[in-house]
Parts: C-alpha cells; sequence; structure tokens
C-alpha cells in the first residue's frame, strides 16, 4: 500500500460500518436477488441514515453492509476524492468501521462512487457501488410507480423510444447526456445512475461486479460482472460519447471526461480531469519518466 | 492551482464550529437548557415527535436545541437517532375513548356524552401580540376544580355508528406492516396509509387538506371530534401471557365526518377521515384526517381527479425528511452532470446554426 492508504481507528460506540447486523442482513438478501436479475430494482427496507436523504444514504447502507474489516475504501464524488460529500463519507465508514481508506483506483476493494466511473479499468475483485437518486429510468416519461412496475415486467419499453425519437426530431440528438438509459442483458432498461453517458461503455461486461442504492426511493439493483449492458440507440443514430477539443491542462490527457472551469471575468475556460486520482498519477508518471 | 474544492476536511470542520457558534448566539445570554425547551416550547416538541416517529420528550427537545430551532432538522435527528433503536414490541392498539381528556371539541353536536372541554388553546385568543412577555414573570393560574371526576366519554362518532349513520371501521386483526422496516408499495393499506400520514409533514398535510375544502376532491367534512388527552400504552409480551402497561403518551385525535355514500342497494351513510398525532396538535391531526377520507376515494368509488385523492402522489412526497433531503441535495456538486449538459446545449446549438446557415 502507498501512503495514500491509512487504516483509522473504529468508534466503538458504533456497530461495525454503523448499521445493526439484522438490517445488513436484510439489505444483503436484496443484493443476492438484484445479482441475480441484473437490472432489476430490488424494494429494500431502507433505514434512516445519519445524512439526508439524497446524499448517498442508498449508496451508504449498500457499502455499509458489504463492507469487510480487510477492505480497502474509496469514495468519489464528481469523480474527485476531495470533494467534500466524498470526504464526508469516507469519514462517516473510517469511523464507524475502522477500514483503510485509499484515492487509489487500483487499491481500492470497493468504491462508491456518486456521478462518475473512474477512468483507470476495474479490476475482477472490485466492487462499485452507486449512490441512486432516481432509480426509475421511466420515471419522468410516467410519474406512477404503479405503472413504471407494470411497464417493466411486461419488457413495455416503447414510450422510452418514442421519447429518444421525440428529442431526435426536435433537437437532431438524442438530448440525454447524463444519467443515459441503458439495457441490460436484453431484459431491463435501467438507470445507470447520474453518470455521464461517457461512462456508459465502461459497464459493459466489467469484470468489476455494479451495485446501485437508491435510499430514499428504497430500491437497490445490479450488474453483475461481465453482463451485456448497451446504451439505448437507433441504427442511424448509434449512441456516442462527448469528446473534447481540448485536453487536460494538468496532466495532458486526450481520453478522460474533462470539467471545464471558468478562470477569469472574461469568461476564460481551462479543462481538467474529473478524475483527480488518474490526474495526479498521470503527472506523477510523467515526473518519473523525465 | 485552479481545482476549486480543496482542503474538504478542514472546510467541513471549521463549517461545524460555526454553526455551533450560531446556534450558542450571543453568550451574555444565559444560555437556552433542554429542560426549558421541553417544559415551555411543548408544542414543537410535539410536532418533533410525531414527524419524528418517536415518543420522547426529552430527545426531542435536545434534537431542536440542538437543530438551533430549525423543527424539520430536528425531525431529521430525531429519526436518524430512532433508526438506532431496537424494536421490542408493538404495542396493543390505544383506546383513545379511555383517555384522561385535557381538551376535546365536537362541532357536529352542541353537546355530547362527557361534555365539550376547551381546554388550553389559541382558539378564541386575539392575536395581539402581548408585550407582558417581554418581561418575565409569573401568571395566573387556571380555575381547577380539584374534587372533579372522571366521566365516561365516548367517542363521537361511535354515537352516530350506532345508529349506522356513519360506516363502521372494523379492525382485521392482521399484522400491521411497519413502513419504517418495510418499504410502502403501492397499492397501500389504510394502515401503511396513517402511518405515512402520521409522519407526514404538517405543512403539507395542511396545504393538501386545505385543497379539498376548496374543490379539489372535496369531501365536505364536519370536525366530528378532537381529543387531547392521556392515554395508555398497552404491549402483551409472549413470554407474559398477559398485557402490561408501559405508561401514557399525550395525543391529539380527530375524527372528520364526511360526506355521505350510498346506493341503490346501499343505505346512505357518512364516512370519516382519521388523524392522530403526538403531543398537542391539533393542525396536523385535522390535515391528517382530511387528507386519510380524500385518500379513501377508491374504497367509496369517487372520481380521482385531485391531488389529495391520489395515494401514491400523497405518500411518495409527505414525508418532510426525503423532501428536505432531496432538495437540499441540489447544493451538492454537479459538475459532471451539468459539464455533459453544456456538452450537449452547444453541440445542440451548433447543428442547428449550420442548418440555417445551409
Amino acid at each position: 500500500m502507498n501512503d495514500l492508504t491509512q487504516a483509522p481507528v473504529r468508534d466503538p460506540a458504533y456497530n461495525f460500518a454503523y448499521l445493526d447486523e439484522q438490517t445488513k442482513r436484510m439489505i444483503r438478501r436484496a443484493l443476492l436477488k438484484a445479482v441475480a436479475i441484473p437490472g432489476y430494482q430490488v424494494p429494500f427496507g431502507g433505514r434512516e441514515m445519519p445524512l439526508p436523504y439524497g446524499w448517498g444514504t442508498g449508496g451508504m447502507q449498500l457499502t455499509a453492509a458489504i463492507l469487510g474489516a480487510d477492505d480497502v475504501l474509496k469514495v468519489i464524488d464528481q469523480g474527485a476524492d476531495d470533494t467534500t460529500n466524498a470526504v464526508s463519507i469516507r469519514r462517516f465508514f473510517a469511523r464507524t468501521a475502522g477500514v483503510a481508506t485509499t484515492e487509489s483506483t487500483p487499491e481500492a476493494t470497493l468504491i462508491q462512487t456518486r456521478h462518475r466511473i473512474p477512468e483507470t479499468p476495474l479490476q475482477a475483485d472490485q466492487i462499485m457501488v452507486y449512490q441512486v437518486p432516481n432509480p426509475e429510468p421511466l420515471r419522468f416519461i410516467e410519474p406512477s410507480e404503479t405503472e413504471t412496475r407494470t411497464m417493466h415486467a411486461l419488457n413495455d419499453y416503447g414510450v422510452m423510444h418514442v421519447k429518444l425519437y421525440e428529442d431526435i426530431a426536435t433537437f437532431g440528438h438524442i438530448a440525454t447526456s447524463y444519467a443515459y438509459p441503458v439495457m441490460v442483458d436484453e431484459r431491463y432498461v435501467m438507470d445507470p445512475s447520474p453518470i455521464p453517458k461517457f461512462d456508459n461503455p465502461k459497464l459493459d461486461m466489467s469484470p468489476a461486479l455494479m451495485l446501485f442504492g437508491a435510499g430514499r426511493e428504497k430500491r437497490l439493483y445490479a450488474v453483475p460482472p461481465f453482463t451485456r449492458v448497451t446504451s439505448l440507440d437507433f441504427e442511424d443514430h448509434p449512441f456516442e460519447v462527448q469528446k473534447w477539443q481540448e485536453c487536460c491542462a494538468i496532466c495532458g490527457s486526450h481520453d478522460s471526461f474533462l470539467d471545464e472551469l471558468i478562470i477569469d471575468d472574461t469568461g476564460t475556460q481551462r479543462f481538467v480531469c474529473s478524475d483527480t486520482w488518474y490526474c495526479a498519477q498521470r503527472v506523477e508518471q510523467q515526473e518519473s519518466n523525465q | 492551482m485552479y481545482v476549486a474544492v480543496k482542503g474538504g476536511e478542514q472546510a467541513i470542520d471549521n463549517a461545524h464550529r460555526l454553526l455551533a457558534k450560531k446556534r450558542r448566539g450571543d453568550t451574555s445570554v444565559t444560555e437556552l437548557s433542554v429542560e426549558q425547551i421541553r417544559q415551555q416550547l411543548p408544542l414543537a416538541v410535539a410536532r418533533v415527535m410525531s414527524e419524528g416517529s418517536l415518543y420522547d420528550e426529552e430527545l426531542a427537545a435536545l434534537a431542536i436545541k440542538q437543530a438551533a430551532g430549525d423543527l424539520v432538522e430536528a425531525i431529521f435527528l430525531l429519526r436518524a437517532y430512532r433508526t438506532t433503536l431496537p424494536r421490542f414490541s408493538p404495542s396493543l392498539p390505544i383506546d383513545t375513548a379511555q383517555m384522561l381528556l385535557s381538551r376535546r371539541l365536537s362541532a357536529t353536536f352542541k353537546d355530547v356524552p362527557g361534555g365539550q372541554l376547551l381546554g388550553p388553546t389559541f382558539d378564541y385568543t386575539h392575536r395581539l401580540l402581548d408585550f407582558a412577555l417581554l418581561a418575565e414573570g409569573e401568571y395566573p393560574g387556571p380555575q381547577t376544580t380539584p374534587d372533579a371526576r372522571l366521566e365516561a366519554c365516548p367517542r363521537v362518532l361511535g354515537l352516530l355508528a350506532k345508529e349506522g349513520l356513519i360506516k363502521n371501521e372494523s379492525d382485521d386483526q392482521g399484522t400491521v406492516a411497519d413502513i419504517t422496516r418495510t418499504p410502502l408499495e403501492f397499492p397501500a393499506n389504510r394502515a401503511q396509509r396513517l402511518q405515512a400520514l402520521a409522519r407526514g409533514d404538517e405543512g403539507f398535510l395542511l396545504a393538501l387538506g386545505y385543497s379539498t375544502q376548496r374543490g379539489y376532491g372535496r369531501n365536505h367534512p364536519f370536525a366530528g371530534e378532537i381529543r387531547i388527552g392521556d392515554v395508555e400504552v398497552w404491549i402483551d409480551p409472549e413470554e407474559l401471557g398477559f398485557p402490561i402497561c408501559l405508561g401514557s403518551i399525550e395525543v391529539t385525535e380527530c375524527e372528520m365526518v364526511n360526506q355521505f355514500v350510498g346506493s341503490a342497494t346501499e343505505l346512505a351513510q357518512f364516512t370519516r377521515g382519521y388523524g392522530l398525532a403526538f403531543g398537542h396538535a391539533e393542525r396536523k391531526a385535522m390535515g391528517m384526517a382530511l387528507v386519510d377520507r380524500a385518500l379513501r376515494a377508491e374504497e367509496f368509488n369517487e372520481e380521482i381527479l385531485s391531488p389529495a385523492q391520489q395515494e401514491e402522489f400523497v405518500l411518495a412526497h409527505c414525508d418532510n425528511v426525503e423532501a428536505a433531503g432531496f432538495v437540499s441535495h441540489l447544493k451538492l456538486p454537479h459538475y459532471v452532470d451539468f459539464q455533459s449538459e453544456l456538452e450537449l446545449i452547444r453541440k445542440l446549438r451548433q447543428t442547428a446554426e449550420g442548418n440555417r446557415d445551409e
């Protein structure tokens, strides 16, 4: 382990990883069901966490349920390890579980994320936990849960294709740039959480286990390793990911997801990697090559 | 270096210290004690206990102090604590007909067995700021009758039911689901609905109840009875074989008498809506009763046209901890999604401009 990995001391006032063992078992059972039916939203008895709904309570419950003492945890928000909410969640588990934490993608055994998949390819022994605000990909077309559950059951996804087609008719493009719907294992349409569509291809046939937790909506779902995940599209309008003219101002990367910064009053733009660890280790490599 | 959010840990720590300072205010003024909040802000304590789903006056008062008076935040604190508590037994149904009343009124009958009891209420106070409260001092106590005896106080709607004028509510004796342990699925049953409403935001229920009075799902309500008082809580532990009393809690109960239903085969009957909240909480109990009745539209074959009648809409949005959390999460960074939208909107505009130039 390098110096980015530290094991803190666990606060004995709380059960390991905060949740009680019964609750963890309930969540693990729901997770087994989710893994068995890729892309299917499993209702679970979500608990109230000491963080607000919408701030990662679903992801935290999943992490708490599967975290072991030997795990090495990485938490990112917007791809970065040092955004305030990522810091807060990492501290929560450092305190309640005493597990080692890291910023390094390959060193982590468990990565909890909001809105990004790391640029560094994941490995077979890693688990990704996604924080999900709205687990239902059909929600903005059909607000009723009773209706959308029936639509999933009947494999009735016509409205989704109509919506994407209407985008093309109105704008000339599919006007969804994040939380872009995917088809999992040729059966369930799934919301990949609000990751940019740039990250969608990373879900397809990934060797890592992908778990998704929506605390407020009390739903969880999964993409097991080596599962087909295809982004919805049309033959004449194939799915494509974002591209930038610019490269990262720090590491010079041409193929990572870039965040735009406005650095002065005249609106001068700079672009930098959203994945901070990826960017930092590239800089380190470039320095050692010199 | 232009990475905006560096040093998150230090910033978080200092933000918490600043909050503690703001909460404490001017240190030359005596600090507010939890007991003072409990004793002197009982209605705030009641709301936090109800929507926090935990009857504990001291912890509710502590939550109010910690939240610097933000009741929704205090409710959240109490909920987060409640989740960690073990469930040792469900209670037997509380019998509000046996409650020790501090207030009771019926707007449907001039007199009822047990009488009307005004009790402590803001009703009929003139809402004039009482500048005497700016100064501290003692107030004349109420007149009491020390040798007063408790009278039987049957519930008003029970009297109507005896005559068959109101639909009877029957107990199916089934186990009641706990919506804090098992996720709510739709359609929900009435017990689950009432649980969700009891935890629901007072303001939201008030507004929805109000909307039914203004014609959005109108069902002609009368305040059949509102009663406030102490009621005993009993449990029946399996290993004991007989029920035991745990103590008593203060509750506010509201039963609304609503528009009657009937058909060619069934005689016309009034219907009812039910509201219950911890402590002295009339506005909450009344709002809840109005919404409960509106949500029974399907049961009574009424047309479902208005928000208050739509179960999914009401139950999915009445919880203020969920609502406040999800609205506040908009403060979290969304750089990545916004960047994706920026890229998309630039591309759309480029394509459109390209088409125009052709």
